[in-house]
């Protein structure tokens, strides 16, 4: 009977040990609220996928600061409540150190007062320029702004001579904030809007819409959407013979668009991140060897083609380690305070340069101005 | 507003028009058979269009369409024989229910198997930026393959309800399933077949406006919303009525951008399907009279 209990004792014992062992090295929890399906799906799979891969590599590595990451990803179907619902979860529930995402503006402003109020680093992987600024203490963003998009359009527009432009943008967060920007940008630049259309993210046909726009007698139509009307938009231009050249915003970043939309693609000009053209860049580039890395461990894994749009979420993790392992603890604000003296991280967007009053850390020249040749994305200039 | 913009606002109409009517025909025709709506209806639309982009992918093209309707076609028939078959007989609302189950379930698994990118079949003639010129008016070929697809369905349809023993049947089972079956028609295999058709017509359809409207795995519900008004609007049950509602809506979304910001264009088909349900629930071609038989 003796014998007995102090076995039990020294299982205990053991127990508690090994339980003591544990929680030292207790994972760092790392949420993300990601659009995996709906009408988002081509950003929040991608930046999913992404994660999966990044957490995994950096396990291997031994994680950070000897201490392995805990991924939990929360599909939103890029429903603004539901982002609200996962954040709340994510910081009471699983009480992570911080949050990766949302993929749209829309969820992104959803969230923002939340992970605010609650002390939670936000890493958002949407573009819209109102996630920044005005500046919360624990928002961040890693896309880059979409006033830096419209104003590298604009600089294209003026090279090429035009002047008045027609504007379709979708009925989303991204839609409407980029709408804004450019109603907001376009006088500065010398730019008239002879039209400006508000359509339906859901829309599967434009031709009335074009048809306005081109009546109204614009010399080049620009579109701001992240959905499928896109690609829709420019086939249906094309269709009723508006021969002019056609803008898209740095969401048109994916090559799916472009088989979609076959040879009405052709000749798109937009702002991008250098990813989609990372195999010709000059090696001068200080973004090349990352890009071409990213491009590669991804395509090989996941068997598609890399998107900017998981490069948001790889910058988001990127930031997020090397302010932990610069900050040299797991504590929320000395992070936080970290991420915004972070200078110089090369990402798959740019280079990022935080500081208190720039959340973002990237600018206008982490775009570069491409087109679609033979159905692949080229650099312009090339 | 000069005519070649007018023109241009009508042709735009018919091209929403028509994708709307293909949709609203394969409500029509299990509301023919067994007196239900299908909303399960979208997503055999999407389930054809993906089908076929997979297909053609080695195959050629007409193969690949019609190998993708027949896929589509024996998966009608085996949510009918999974889901509706085995129900003695269930009530309108349940009936409801499940096919609003059966249209998630077919979704999420459309997710599984192609995953969240945008599709497209190639245009059938010429490219995506080809257009037949008519005066100051462009048109897609395209379009006009919809129209003619749909018309020649509508016509196939109304010739095989009226002139075939088979579609007599079906609806001698949607009249009154009781004395149908006093008359020997099995009617559970009718409404096997009313699925299996309309799922084949709804993968026609998802084939032929792809390429216009491509396809992602959650592209057949917004189609089923704009269907379901189409066939409300025509009188449910009319096929060739439901043509005649489709252009009716197409045209008037096309010319709502003239005069409103095209963000409101949503608002005119849900407007217009709470004006006819409150005003005329019999739909603008049917009878007034004989709905008042109906269920439902």
């Amino acid at each position: 009977m003796r014998r007995k209990r102090g076995f039990i004792c020294a299982i205990v014992a053991l127990a508690l040990l090994v339980g003591a062992g544990v929680q030292a090295a207790d994972p760092i929890k790392v949420g993300a609220i990601l659009s995996v399906t709906g009408p988002a799906s081509f950003l929040g799979a991608p930046e999913a996928k992404t994660l999966e891969m990044l957490v995994e590599e950096q396990n291997k590595k031994g994680g950070v600061l000897g201490r392995k990451i805990e991924l939990i990803v929360k599909d939103s179907g890029a429903s603004p409540e539901k982002a609200f619902s996962f954040a709340k979860q994510l910081m009471e529930e699983d009480k992570v150190f911080a949050i990766i995402g949302p993929s749209t503006s829309g969820e992104t402003m959803k969230i923002k007062g939340v992970a605010e109020v609650g002390k939670t680093i936000l890493l958002s992987c949407a573009a819209a320029e109102v996630i920044v600024n005005p500046v919360a203490k624990y928002v961040f963003k890693t896309p880059q702004k979409d006033s830096d998009a419209v104003v590298k359009i604009f600089q294209q527009m003026k090279t090429m001579k035009i002047s008045k432009i027609g504007v379709l943008s979708s009925n989303t967060g991204f839609g409407k904030a980029g709408e804004e920007q450019i109603m907001k940008l376009a006088p500065e630049h010398g730019i008239t809007v002879l039209a400006s259309e508000v359509y339906d993210k859901a829309a599967s046909d434009l031709t009335a819409e074009v048809t306005k726009v081109k009546a109204a007698g614009v010399e080049a139509i620009l579109n701001w959407s992240i959905e499928p009307a896109q690609a829709i938009v420019i086939k249906n231009a094309r269709q009723i013979g508006f021969k002019g050249p056609i803008f898209q915003s740095h969401g048109f970043g994916n090559i799916k668009y472009v088989e979609a939309a076959g040879e009405a693609a052709e000749g798109v000009l937009f702002p991008a991140g250098r990813l989609l053209v990372a195999d010709v860049l000059p090696n001068s580039n200080p973004q090349k060897a990352l890009l071409v890395k990213y491009k590669k461990d991804y395509e090989s894994r996941y068997k598609e083609e890399a998107s900017t749009f998981g490069g948001h979420a790889y910058d988001a993790f990127l930031i997020l380690v090397k302010a932990i392992e610069k900050a040299g603890k797991v504590d929320m604000d000395a992070v936080r305070a970290t991420i915004e003296q972070l200078t110089g991280v090369v990402g798959t967007g740019g280079v990022f340069n935080f500081s208190t009053t720039d959340h973002n850390g990237l600018n206008i020249d982490a775009f570069e101005m491409l087109t679609v040749r033979k159905g692949k994305f080229v650099p312009l200039a090339n | 507003m000069n005519p070649d913009l007018f023109f241009q606002y009508v042709v735009a109409g018919i091209t929403y028009g028509t994708i709307y009517a293909v949709v609203a025909i394969g409500f029509n025709i299990i509301y023919n058979a067994t007196g239900i709506i299908n909303f399960a209806q979208g997503e055999f639309v999407m389930l054809g269009g993906m089908t076929a982009v997979t297909l053609s992918r080695f195959l050629p093209l007409p193969v690949a369409i019609l190998g993708a309707v027949a896929v589509t076609t024996v998966i009608g028939a085996v949510i009918d024989i999974l889901f509706i078959r085995w129900l003695r007989g269930p009530s309108v609302l349940r009936m409801i229910i499940i096919t609003i189950g059966v249209s998630i379930l077919v979704r999420e698994a459309a997710l599984h198997v192609w995953g969240e990118s945008v599709r497209a079949l190639p245009y059938f003639t010429g490219t995506s930026v080809t257009s037949i010129k008519m005066g100051n008016v462009y048109i897609s070929p395209q379009v006009l393959w919809v129209v003619g697809v749909s018309a020649v369905a509508v016509v196939a349809l109304s010739a095989f309800f009226n002139y075939t023993m088979l579609g007599r049947q079906m609806r001698a089972c949607a009249a009154n399933r009781d004395a149908a079956r006093l008359c020997g028609i099995s009617a559970k295999n009718m409404v096997t077949l009313s699925f299996m058709l309309s799922a084949g017509i709804g993968a026609i359809g998802g084939a032929v406006v792809c390429p216009i409207t491509y396809v992602q795995y959650d592209s057949g519900t917004p189609l089923a919303i704009k269907g379901f008004t189409v066939a409300i609007l025509g009188g449910i049950g009319n096929s060739a009525a439901a043509v005649g509602a489709g252009m009716i809506l197409g045209i008037l979304e096309s010319f709502s951008i003239w005069v409103l910001p095209a963000a409101y264009k949503e608002v005119i088909s849900i407007s217009l399907l709470l004006l006819i349900l409150f005003i005329r629930p019999s739909g603008i071609f049917g009878s007034a009279e004989e709905a008042r038989l109906k269920e439902f």
